[in-house]
């Protein structure tokens, strides 16, 4: 078995600017941002992020990493919207391709099965067919005469995703109750990486949890980057739930220029580990106060 | 104190909501927002028993607790994670109660973006599964701010499909496309009329027509007797208020 592991820098190593990335998770949960952060960090530019979006998207957008959207929402969840992202379309910052959020999946199904389409009833009728005009419909070659949407592949060339557990070949374990699209991001992608709270023998996934949690087999996967914390500040459960605290502040710096400047330069002008202490600094601090 | 007079508006907004579930069999009930919340429990509660909760996570749970019951207090009897949705959505055993920062006459919904999309006033979340939902199991929106900004001639974005666009989309759009009910703080509306066109179903009592008139930017088609939101039974009353909401969350999403 080959050993996939990386760090953090070795990921970004494989990146390039202009490359279109699909980024795991959902909205405000089980987000690789250990690996977004590190994309922040880059000279990275000109990403086409491809997400059901939370966090990572206004970061990207945030850091002017980003050329295009592909998108169904973009939310942190306990809160509506992401300010950057907000700011991003309100200002014509960054190009969007929207679809409905099973479209999307289709999207990625389609890729990782290496077939053009896969049909769908989604999207009839409603703009996302009138908005993106690359969108096609098909008739069923059969006797219903069906006309469906044709959603495209989503091929990516690269994707990240970040799970509970994985070991050093790659396999990796989701201990949490959805398992989201992640590994259909990994199936879409010609490049793909998991980061992970923790690398354990593969004889220890048994006793972390059933064998439906180890979903991610390394077939899918080129590298593997222990991120203990990594995707702070969204849910990882059960390993830790949001850090709403932490997302509320996100979203307040976000209004204000001079109180973003200071979050970017106490959490993401600092490499990963700095990041960890100035985040468990802040909980620390928090609890100084209300005694 | 069950009297109709002793009622707050939420709670008829509570029953609105509850009524959209009538007469459905072993279904998935989703519900956005906390009147919708309340309205699938307490029908499930009373007259639409197989009704199928979900958890609000990836799971789908027995009975109809509390809101804000603590996830460790649920019993949950299928894992329904966001994969398997897509299977219950696209086999239409569903019935979904979605929220709508714009709404127009012939109920398409805005969730999107407000202004022009390529470079919004205002960018929303997302149309989300709004298309897809609207063409594959009944849907049903509710507005706890009824207002000419919410209640629009036509919507910015069409995030949820209303009945003419499905109709120019053809066969394959209207097979299983139905919109129930709009339920807001003002009144219910549906869309039984000739042309789909949105019609005043009832208002909530202490609410007059004229005020449901002023605040719609369209021409709602509006029969001459519009009946009153029906109030909750005395066993319906208690489920709200001692069971299901013991905190008033309803009395904050909607004031009286």
């Amino acid at each position: 078995m080959a050993d996939k592991r990386l760090s953090l820098d070795e990921l970004i190593g494989e990146l390039r600017s202009g490359m279109t990335i699909g980024i795991g998770g959902w909205g405000s949960r089980r987000k690789p941002m250990a690996a977004v952060r590190a994309m922040l960090r880059s000279d990275l530019t000109d990403l086409t992020v491809v997400s059901y979006g939370g966090p990572d998207v206004g970061l990207l957008c945030a850091a002017g990493k980003v050329r295009k959207v592909i998108f169904a929402f973009v939310t942190l969840d306990s809160i509506p919207t992401d300010p950057h992202f907000r700011v991003a379309r309100q200002t014509g910052a960054i190009e969007a391709m929207e679809v409905d959020e099973g479209m999307f999946y289709l999207g990625l199904l389609a890729a990782s099965q290496r077939v053009p389409f896969l049909p769908t009833r989604a999207g009839l009728g409603s703009d996302v067919l009138a908005l993106n005009p690359s969108l096609r419909t098909i008739t069923s070659p059969y006797d219903d005469g069906e006309e469906l949407v044709a959603m495209p592949a989503l091929s990516l060339d690269a994707a990240v995703i970040h799970v509970n557990r994985a070991d050093a070949g790659g396999s990796g374990q989701i201990l949490g109750p959805d398992p989201f699209f992640d590994d259909l991001f990994l199936g879409a992608a010609k490049r793909r990486y998991v980061t992970t709270e923790r690398l354990v023998t593969t004889q220890q996934f048994a006793s972390e949890g059933p064998i439906q949690t180890m979903c991610i087999s390394r077939l899918l996967t080129d590298g593997v980057i222990e991120t203990p914390g990594g995707a702070h500040f969204t849910a990882c459960v059960p390993d830790y739930p949001r850090d709403e605290a932490f997302q509320k502040a996100y979203v307040a710096a976000a209004g204000d220029a001079d109180a973003w400047t200071a979050f970017r330069e106490l959490y993401l002008e600092v490499d990963e580990a700095g990041y960890q202490t100035a985040r468990t600094d802040r909980v620390r601090e928090q609890g100084e106060v209300a005694r | 104190m069950n009297e109709s007079t002793d009622v707050s508006r939420a709670e008829f907004c509570v029953i609105a909501c509850a009524e959209i579930f009538r007469g459905d069999g072993e279904v998935m009930a989703s519900a956005f927002g906390t009147a919708p919340a309340l309205g699938a429990r307490l029908a499930k509660l009373t007259f639409a028993p197989d009704l199928v909760l979900t958890d609000g996570d990836a799971a789908l749970m027995v009975g109809a607790p509390a809101l804000g019951t603590p996830p460790s207090e649920l019993t949950i009897e299928s894992h329904m994670p966001y994969r398997k949705v897509f299977d219950v959505v696209w086999s239409g055993r569903r019935n979904l109660i979605m929220m709508a920062s714009q709404i127009d006459r012939t109920g398409n919904q805005n969730i999107s973006a407000i202004g022009d999309w390529a470079k919004p006033k205002a960018q929303l979340v997302g149309v989300r599964g709004a298309p897809g939902n609207t063409v594959n199991h009944p849907t049903s929106y509710w507005v706890p701010n009824h207002s000419t900004r919410s209640f629009v001639d036509q919507v910015d974005v069409v995030s949820g499909v209303g009945y003419a666009r499905a109709m120019s989309a053809g066969p394959s759009a209207t097979r299983f496309h139905q919109i129930r009910h709009v339920v807001s703080n003002l009144g219910v509306f549906d869309f039984e009329t000739p042309e789909h066109v949105m019609r005043l179903r009832s208002v909530h009592p202490g609410v007059t027509v004229d005020e449901i008139v002023e605040a719609t930017s369209f021409a709602l088609v509006i029969p001459d007797d519009v009946p009153d939101t029906r109030p909750p039974t005395p066993e319906e009353s208690e489920l709200i208020r001692d069971v299901l909401d013991p905190k008033g969350l309803r009395d904050r999403e909607v004031k009286s």
